[in-house]
């Protein structure tokens, strides 16, 4: 057996995936002005980040926002999800493949049309333009995740708890809610992911009165790079590292 | 006699333009044991859960004690169920499954974990309170689906097909050991189920249905021995049904030629008139195999054999081409007995074992049919 192949392809792979991030972690702690030698270890552009108000602000903006669009669409698609489970009623398969169609559409037509669409009723571009927006976009990752878990759930749980006394709101909160947990937590994640770094969307529906990380670093990309952006770019690394590890302990523990 | 502790009036049930359940009556007595058998599609799972109140009839009413249950939604009925998967919450311990309906009936704390620990001590659980539902077997998790609905003291038990997912040997042991809780408990049991040898061997009286209708409702025995009818004499057991005539009537019995002999036999049950078809049953265990040289019975010989450990089944055609399905016990004397396959016998029964049945509509309506043709 020949195991010599996939191993190196492996390897390329994982090179290629983590080179460029294990470049950015360790140019964070560079003390050079420049990103192409190396001037020994300092915390120099950790420094300079955070004393870039603009640049903290931006971030405090972001994890706001994605904080409150992952919590937004998660209650919203939690709902949308059981009541297409549960319910049968006019227009069902309608609304479903709407859902996909939000998914699947280029994210510039997205952006367009939201934008037109708070022109039209004269919305203010900024904190709550830039919310809806991104609740728009997460929604049908939170409905698809969550319908997927309720697909294999076992119809006679709620009717257990039914029998045992449960009215159907206590049989939703005691039963339902913890059965679909998992995949509540996994769409209110994946909500925050794709708030936080989106781009093309925000670019279009946001203002001058509340700036997000993304779009800020973009606009710096046109005056030149500093390293304190491999600095900001390590701490949403270890940010996102420390939220990925709780939900698995999250998950391990529920299913304990 | 008992009193009526459920009773179910003119029930019936449709999905769509299929009728499951047609102006069903029921009357089920406090305190039994009662099974409803049937083939799957017979409607017995659709009137279980009309009892629950998780499905709403289209006409009829279920009362329960003399209170109008119809309209009650299944919280607030004083049934319990235990469901085919069991239906234990996965995310709760085995002491929090069964403390679930009692923690909606707001109990004091103290109560609900004596009342657990009483239950659970009654299903031989009282080690595993603490283990989620996944990590019990099969025949504990069936244990603790029954503790959890019995926890409640429900007037009525619902139980549907709840052992149909266990092997053949824990199956038995979970029979005996309903039975032992229904007699501790005093709790009405309905129980469903395909399997006839359950129905059979757990019930006080066993309801057979077929298309949403009662066909026979009755002690085991008497569905056995008794058949009401041609359905009901094939699903419960093995069944001899021959094609007979009337040929004379005295007082208490009747004169029939089946199988090109005359036999005297009890009057049945119903009206016969000279002349008429009727059908002679015979369980394989009221056949008699008989030396061939005899001029008792008919002649045939054997085509099959069955080694059942306590029986011997045989299966004998006779000589017009009828199959004829014998089951006997084994003999002290005889310990080695046996048939060899092509072996020649002769058929009978003791006269007066045999159950007789009318000819039923849809045979008449194809006889007639085909006479036409």
């Amino acid at each position: 057996m020949k195991t010599w192949l996939p191993r190196t392809y492996l390897t390329l792979v994982y090179i290629l995936l983590y080179v460029p991030i294990v470049v950015l972690v360790v140019f964070s702690f560079n003390d050079a002005r420049t990103g192409y030698d190396w001037g020994g270890l300092s915390l120099r552009w950790y420094e300079a980040l955070f004393n870039n108000t603009a640049m903290v602000r931006a971030m405090w903006n972001s994890l706001w926002l994605a904080l409150s669009a992952a919590t937004v669409s998660t209650l919203i698609g939690a709902l949308t999800a059981l009541a297409l489970h549960r319910y049968r009623f006019r227009g069902k398969r309608v609304l479903n493949g709407m859902l996909f169609v939000v998914m699947m559409s280029p994210e510039i037509v997205l952006a367009i049309s939201l934008l037109a669409l708070f022109l039209l009723v004269g919305l203010q571009l900024g904190y709550v333009s830039l919310l809806l927006a991104h609740v728009t976009f997460c929604l049908p990752f939170v409905v698809i995740t969550v319908m997927a878990r309720l697909s294999g759930f076992d119809e006679s749980l709620p009717e257990a708890a039914r029998d045992l006394g449960a009215s159907d709101f206590i049989m939703t909160r005691t039963v339902l809610i913890p059965a679909i947990m998992p995949a509540l937590l996994a769409g209110w994640l994946l909500g925050f992911t794709l708030s936080l770094d989106d781009v093309v969307v925000s670019t279009f529906v946001s203002g001058p009165s509340y700036e997000i990380l993304p779009l800020r670093i973009y606009s710096m990309v046109r005056v030149g790079l500093k390293p304190e952006v491999n600095a900001l770019g390590t701490l949403l690394l270890v940010f996102s590292l420390v939220m990925l590890m709780l939900s698995q302990w999250i998950l391990i523990r529920s299913k304990r | 006699m008992k009193k009526t502790l459920l009773s179910l009036r003119e029930l019936s049930k449709h999905f769509g333009d299929k009728t499951v359940l047609d102006a069903l009556n029921l009357d089920i007595l406090d305190g039994e044991f009662i099974t409803l058998l049937g083939p799957s599609g017979c409607g017995k799972t659709t009137l279980l859960r009309l009892i629950a109140g998780f499905e709403h009839p289209d006409a009829g009413t279920i009362t329960l004690d003399g209170t109008d249950l119809t309209q009650v939604p299944p919280e607030h009925r004083p049934l319990n169920t235990v469901f085919q998967h069991y239906a234990l919450f996965p995310h709760m311990s085995v002491f929090d499954n069964v403390a679930y309906g009692l923690k909606m009936e707001k109990r004091p704390k103290d109560e609900i974990r004596q009342r657990v620990d009483e239950v659970l001590a009654m299903v031989q659980l009282q080690d595993f309170a603490r283990r989620k539902p996944h990590q019990l077997s099969g025949g504990q998790q069936q244990r603790v689906a029954i503790a959890r609905a019995v926890v409640k003291r429900p007037r009525l038990l619902l139980l549907d097909e709840p052992l149909s997912a266990l092997d053949y040997k824990l199956r038995r042991t979970m029979q005996v050991e309903l039975k032992r809780l229904q007699r501790e408990l005093g709790i009405t049991f309905v129980f469903v189920t395909h399997d006839q040898e359950e129905a059979l061997s757990m019930s006080d009286r066993v309801v057979v249905l077929k298309g949403g209708l009662v066909q026979q409702l009755g002690t085991p025995r008497e569905v056995y021995e008794r058949p009401a009818n041609l359905f009901t004499a094939g699903f419960v057991g093995e069944t001899n049904l021959f094609p007979g005539r009337v040929l004379s009537q005295a007082d208490d019995s009747i004169s029939v030629d089946v199988l090109g002999f005359k036999r005297t036999l009890r009057r049945p049950g119903f009206k016969v008139q000279d002349g008429q078809p009727v059908h002679v049953l015979l369980r394989p265990e009221d056949i008699r195999v008989l030396d061939p040289d005899g001029d008792q019975g008919v002649a045939g010989k054997i085509v099959e054999r069955n080694y059942k450990g306590s029986t011997l089944d045989s299966v004998i055609q006779l000589e017009d081409g009828t199959e004829v399905l014998a089951s006997e016990f084994f003999d002290e004397d005889d310990p080695m007995f046996d048939y060899r396959l092509g072996e020649p016998v002769r058929v009978s029964w003791v006269d007066g074992w045999e159950w007789l049945l009318p000819e039923e509509a849809g045979e008449i309506a194809d006889r007639e049919l085909s006479a036409d043709a």
